[in-house]
């Protein structure tokens, strides 16, 4: 066991490697790792932040879906309701079309009796004229009982 | 085996023996040749393996942490520089734990640079103890020890260095009259007996870095002194002995290297706390 000069040959030494450490390697590598460290800190807030924005986006997405839902069901009545309404109206506008068409008809109907009857009217005191002539077998004065004819087909 | 055919005193006193460069009693200066001229050199000499192995191994150390530092990135770590973070990361828990939060930005790299050099000057020891002596012995170079750490030179110089620093910071945090009080009221803390605490504290302050320096030598050289002796066992004897003691001896190289960084932390922080203790 020598204690000599080399003793402070490695005081010398150890100071010089401390100080090197000091100011070339410990600050870099410390820097490294805290820098790392607080990526990694960003990191996992970040994510529990994105956690929880999906979960709200989610119960937002299920709130509008609910809406959506009620709201298509409400058109759905509404549509029903108006499909109803239109063949309500259009059976309403068909009975009016085929009542106005049965009034049609009937005028015409009536009309044509009408014009049968007028046509039988005029035909008739001619047919009753013949008629008494053949009877009587002799000509009846038409002017004189022209009248009378004329009130009889009046009353027809 | 040294020389040819030493005896076996000769061969164990051939592996203790450093490579001295000195100076002669006529005044100039050599490389030492016998242990009477070691002795003859007295004070003003130097080990050179000493020197050699602990400035090679501080400067691959600070090398390899150098080149990680300088592209150390935030990113992902590739190995090397997970190796080293893991390495810094240890000694900061350690600082944390023991020295606290306090900022200070001596003592994380004076932990690093104790627990990794440290560490390879003791791993110098797993290497065998004939190779690198008989090597240079084939090189022309007489004695060659290996491991840095089993020359008190080496660990007291350490040791000291880190004593320095606990004087530095008991007058920075407690200033010139604190410190002098702290010296004298403990552990009694009555003016007669002021005089007793002084000396108490001397003893206490001069055993400190020598048990510090002087643990580690006394471990190192105690484990190489091992390997040394079975190193004399015939060849076919060696290896069922120098496998166990080798396995056992890595255990002791960490613990050392951390025990020495963990006991400078300790009386850094000693010389950092002003109330009472």
């Amino acid at each position: 066991m020598n204690i000599n000069a080399t003793l402070f040959g490695q005081m010398i030494t150890f100071a010089l490697f401390v100080l090197f450490c000091m100011k070339f390697i410990w600050p870099f590598l410390t820097q490294a790792m805290r820098e790392r460290q607080d990526t990694i800190r960003e990191g996992l807030e970040n994510a529990a932040t994105a956690e929880k924005h999906l979960e709200q986006a989610n119960q937002a997405a299920d709130v509008e879906l609910e809406k959506a839902k009620t709201q298509a069901a409400e058109l759905i009545n509404q549509a029903r309701n108006r499909a109803n309404q239109i063949i309500e109206e259009a059976k309403g506008q068909a009975h009016e079309e085929a009542d106005r068409i049965i009034q049609g008809a009937q005028a015409e109907i009536d009309q044509e009796i009408n014009r049968a009857r007028e046509a039988l009217r005029s035909r008739v005191s001619d047919l009753a004229v013949e008629g008494a002539e053949k009877i009587l077998e002799n000509s009846i004065d038409r002017n004189v009982h022209e009248r009378m004819l004329n009130n009889l087909s009046a009353q027809l | 085996m040294a020389g040819d055919n030493p005896t076996t005193q000769e061969y164990i006193n051939h592996h203790l023996t450093n490579l001295v460069y000195g100076k002669r009693p006529d005044g100039t200066w050599d490389f030492a040749h016998s242990s009477q001229e070691i002795t003859d050199m007295g004070f003003w000499a130097i080990h050179v393996d000493t020197m050699f192995w602990s400035i090679s191994l501080g400067v691959l150390f600070l090398g390899i942490f150098l080149l990680v530092a300088r592209r150390a990135t935030s990113g992902v770590p590739g190995g090397l520089q997970n190796a080293c973070e893991m390495a810094v990361e240890f000694v900061e828990d350690n600082v944390t734990q023991v020295f606290g939060t306090r900022p200070n930005a001596l003592i994380g790299p004076l932990s690093l640079t104790i627990l990794i050099w440290v560490f390879l000057m003791n791993l110098m020891d797993l290497v065998p103890v004939d190779l690198i002596p008989r090597a240079a012995q084939l090189a022309g170079v007489s004695h060659f020890k290996v491991v840095p750490t089993t020359d008190p030179n080496a660990t007291l110089g350490m040791s000291i260095g880190v004593f320095f620093l606990v004087l530095y910071y008991n007058f920075k945090i407690k200033g010139a009259t604190g410190f002098a009080l702290g010296l004298v009221t403990h552990p009694i803390p009555h003016w007669s007996m002021y005089w007793f605490n002084f000396i108490l504290e001397m003893v206490d302050m001069v055993t400190k870095p020598m048990s510090h320096g002087l643990r580690l030598f006394g471990n190192l050289y105690a484990g190489e002194m091992i390997f040394i002796l079975i190193a004399l066992f015939p060849w076919y004897a060696q290896w069922p002995l120098s496998l166990p003691w080798a396995l056992f001896h890595i255990l002791i190289i960490c613990l050392q290297a951390f025990v020495f960084m963990i006991l400078t932390i300790v009386y850094l922080t000693q010389a950092h706390e002003t109330g009472e203790h």
